[in-house]
């Protein structure tokens, strides 16, 4: 059996390479994705968990996580086509008017 | 069971009056707002009468509770009311002077605005006066007391667009607040220790209580803090500097308050407090001190003054330091009888200063009358009656109050006598220099020509109207001298009879008489020295209370009159010389007096020296500690600069707010790290 180590590794690396993702990409769709690979890296630690400790709560907390991630998707691409729309831009340094 | 008086009625009278007048009175007219303020004084009046009748039908003191007013534990004060020999004696006083000279106003204040404003004063006064004389405990009269200052200051600033006037009326505020925190401070003491403020608890407890002739102990503190709020309220040193100015109200305010009534709340508090005083001798040493310098001092200054209405305010000064000899001696009865002697002859001198005063179109500079003897004879006629009265001559009511003071000063001090008695001189000197220089010699006013002087305006408060009926309005200007109209001619003449006869009910042994006002407050002053004779000088006081004809025989005190009468004939013989005989003698001896006469007539520089030790120290510190420091360097800079602070602090974070995405998602990531981290490093403690 693989041990649990790895598994949290693995979702260590991917939420890692999300959050650098997020941090250091300028298109939105890129961004976009940065947070679905930080929810499953997540999502991974969670079934990795689960199996662990024979739990089913682990589980189910990952359909949670699939279903808001499947909702989000559907409002963020909304707005994302939304702000290409009026500022036929993708690149969020472009889209600063919200400031002091 | 005792009948019920319904005493609670007599105060309440007035401040029914005051509350339509001055809730209304704008809208009424001048006749409602006049009989309106006579109809309530005067019910009161009667209703005092009434009270009288039947005063020999009660139990004395006769306790009536109204409602209760605190009760906390086995500490209680009432709204109650106490009815007694001395308070009844007070509130006739009270009432009838108050009544007279209410009608007097009518006629003095009748062309002044604010008239329905006057009369509401007027009546709240007499209520709160009322409170005071007629409370049961200390904490009713400290509420009457306060009162009557209150009143005191409304009416004294009546004219409030008046500089001076309205910083009169402060004066006399602050100046009182001072004495009423001595006043406070004793009710402290008396709560604390005998655990109550009725005065049959306070007393009872006091009785048994051994004299504190070695020193000075709680019943000599007590004694000393009742006496500086008398100081305060009865204008005596070191805070008598209120009444002189206070004499910027209207002159039957000063008459009703600053003379007859309100001022002599003092000598009643301390005549109340007498169980109290006897028992600490140094106390009534301190009171009978105070008192008999006061009387000198303000006697002194008296002479030098030209303002007719700031000479009978010394003289007022100088004859409560005479009440208060004779408290301070334990002749209590005897400074009472002088407090009710006083009431008529200084409210007449009052009344008839401003109806000479109104004759004259406003002025109040003596050295700007003269000869107006013949011109307002009505005038003239009582004021001598009261001139008489007040110098000590006999058979008039000042000669047999002032004598039996000076008689018992004696039995205590040769000393107290002896000042007693040049006080009297010197009283009869400046009041027989008043009368002279009013009414005999040469008219040196402008009367006639002085409507269109500039001080007209400024003396428009001391012009009083005269009233339509008899014949010469002001719609033709203020004519010449003329004598005041009847209803200020009626209270004058009333008050001179009663300046005339009111003594006689006071009519010494020596004399022939029984002095039954002595022992008809008997009662009052006797049953508690009785039970309390114990005590070494409180058993020697018994003894002078008791008659003077055990100690001395009547000759002496016959002897002693003859003195004081020479005194008083001494006093008017000197005047006539300076102001009538000789009038241009004062000034060569003025000048040769020199830096003397400078000081009594700018009197002795004592509000200079107020100003210097206590005014401007208080101004200079409440300006650079109370204003700059505290106000201004803590708490407008506490306001001031937190919120100067959440500015700056603001400015600086407000620039995390870029719009920018990715430094969004930086912060978000960096406040992660550190949860993250915190929560690692509490992990591996």
């Amino acid at each position: 059996m693989v041990p649990i180590s790895y598994y949290l590794i693995l979702s260590g690396i991917l939420f890692a390479c999300g959050v650098t993702g997020f941090l250091i990409k300028r298109n939105i769709i890129s961004i976009f994705m940065s947070i679905e690979l930080m929810l499953n890296g997540v999502n991974l630690s969670f079934v990795a968990f689960a199996a662990q400790w024979h739990a089913l709560s682990g589980q189910i907390f990952v359909f949670f996580v699939m279903v808001v991630a499947a909702a989000e998707a559907a409002v963020g691409l909304a707005i994302i086509i939304a702000v290409y729309r009026t500022r036929e831009t993708l690149n969020v340094d472009q889209v600063d008017l919200l400031k002091l | 069971m005792t009948p019920d008086l319904h005493l609670w009625i007599i105060p309440v009278l007035p401040i029914v009056g005051a509350a339509i007048n001055g809730f209304l009175g704008r809208k009424f007219s001048r006749q409602a707002v006049a009989a309106v303020a006579l109809l309530f004084s005067g019910a009161a009046f009667a209703m005092v009468l009434l009270v009288t009748a039947r005063f020999a039908s009660v139990p004395v003191p006769h306790v009536e509770s109204l409602a209760p007013w605190i009760r906390a534990g086995t500490f209680q004060v009432d709204f109650s009311f106490y009815l007694d020999q001395l308070s009844l004696v007070m509130l006739l006083v009270v009432t009838g002077v108050g009544f007279l000279i209410h009608i007097y106003s009518i006629g003095y204040m009748w062309e002044e605005g604010g008239f329905y404003r006057f009369f509401a004063y007027l009546n709240l006064f007499m209520f709160f006066m009322l409170t005071l004389v007629l409370a049961s405990n200390y904490l009713l009269m400290f509420i009457g007391w306060e009162g009557v200052g209150l009143a005191s200051y409304l009416l004294i600033g009546f004219w409030f667009t008046r500089d001076s006037a309205a910083s009169a009326g402060k004066k006399a505020f602050i100046v009182n607040r001072v004495g009423d925190f001595g006043f406070l401070i004793a009710l402290f003491l008396l709560i604390k220790h005998f655990g109550s403020l009725n005065f049959d608890q306070v007393f009872a407890s006091v009785i048994p209580l051994h004299s504190e002739a070695g020193g000075a102990g709680l019943l000599t503190t007590i004694g000393l803090l009742l006496m500086v709020g008398a100081a305060g309220k009865s204008a005596q040193i070191p805070l008598y500097v209120w009444l002189p100015d206070a004499m910027e109200g209207p002159t039957p305010v000063s008459a009703l308050i600053h003379a007859a009534t309100m001022v002599t709340a003092g000598v009643y508090m301390v005549s109340r407090s007498h169980v109290i005083f006897e028992r600490a001798p140094m106390a009534l040493t301190v009171v009978a001190i105070i008192g008999t310098l006061t009387a000198l001092f303000a006697a002194t200054i008296g002479i030098t003054q030209t303002d007719i209405k700031k000479v009978l305010a010394y003289s007022t000064i100088s004859q409560l330091g005479y009440m208060f000899m004779a408290c301070g001696v334990g002749a209590f009865s005897a400074g009472i009888f002088h407090l009710m002697t006083h009431a008529f002859f200084k409210g007449l001198l009052f009344l008839a200063a401003g109806s000479v005063i109104h004759a004259v179109s406003g002025e109040q500079d003596m050295r700007l009358m003269g000869g107006l003897r013949t011109k307002i004879p009505w005038t003239f006629w009582t004021m001598t009656i009261a001139t008489f009265a007040i110098a000590g001559i006999p058979p008039f009511a000042g000669f047999f109050s002032k004598d039996e003071i000076l008689w018992r000063a004696y039995q205590a001090s040769w000393v107290y006598w002896f000042i007693g008695l040049f006080t009297a001189f010197l009283t009869s000197f400046y009041m027989f220099r008043l009368w002279f220089m009013t009414f005999f010699g040469e008219y040196r006013g402008t009367a006639e020509s002085h409507e269109d002087s500039a001080h007209d305006l400024a003396l428009a408060d001391t012009r009083a109207g005269a009233p339509a009926p008899h014949g010469h309005g002001h719609g033709d200007g203020h004519g010449g001298i003329h004598e005041s109209p009847r209803l200020m001619v009626i209270p004058l003449v009333v008050l001179a009879f009663l300046s005339f006869t009111g003594g006689w009910i006071g009519v010494p042994a020596a004399l022939g008489g029984s002095n039954r006002f002595d022992r008809f407050l008997g009662p009052v002053f006797h049953s508690a020295i009785a039970t309390g004779a114990e005590g070494g000088p409180v058993a020697s006081s018994q003894e002078e209370t008791e008659g003077p004809e055990s100690r001395s025989g009547h000759a002496t005190e016959l002897m002693f009159t003859a003195i004081s009468v020479f005194a008083g004939l001494l006093g008017f013989g000197l005047a006539w010389l300076l102001y009538y005989r000789n009038p241009q003698l004062p000034q060569q001896i003025a000048a040769s007096l020199g830096g003397l006469y400078q000081a009594v007539v700018h009197k002795y520089y004592i509000d200079e020296l107020y100003a210097t030790l206590f005014v401007k120290p208080l101004i200079a510190g409440s300006a650079l500690i109370l204003w700059h420091g505290i106000d201004q360097d803590v708490i407008d800079a506490s306001v001031d600069n937190s919120a100067q602070g959440a500015r700056e602090v603001s400015d600086a974070v407000r620039h995390m707010q870029s719009g920018n995405l990715r430094s969004y998602a930086g912060w978000v990531a960096a406040g992660a790290a550190v949860v993250i981290a915190y929560m690692v490093w509490m992990g591996t403690r």
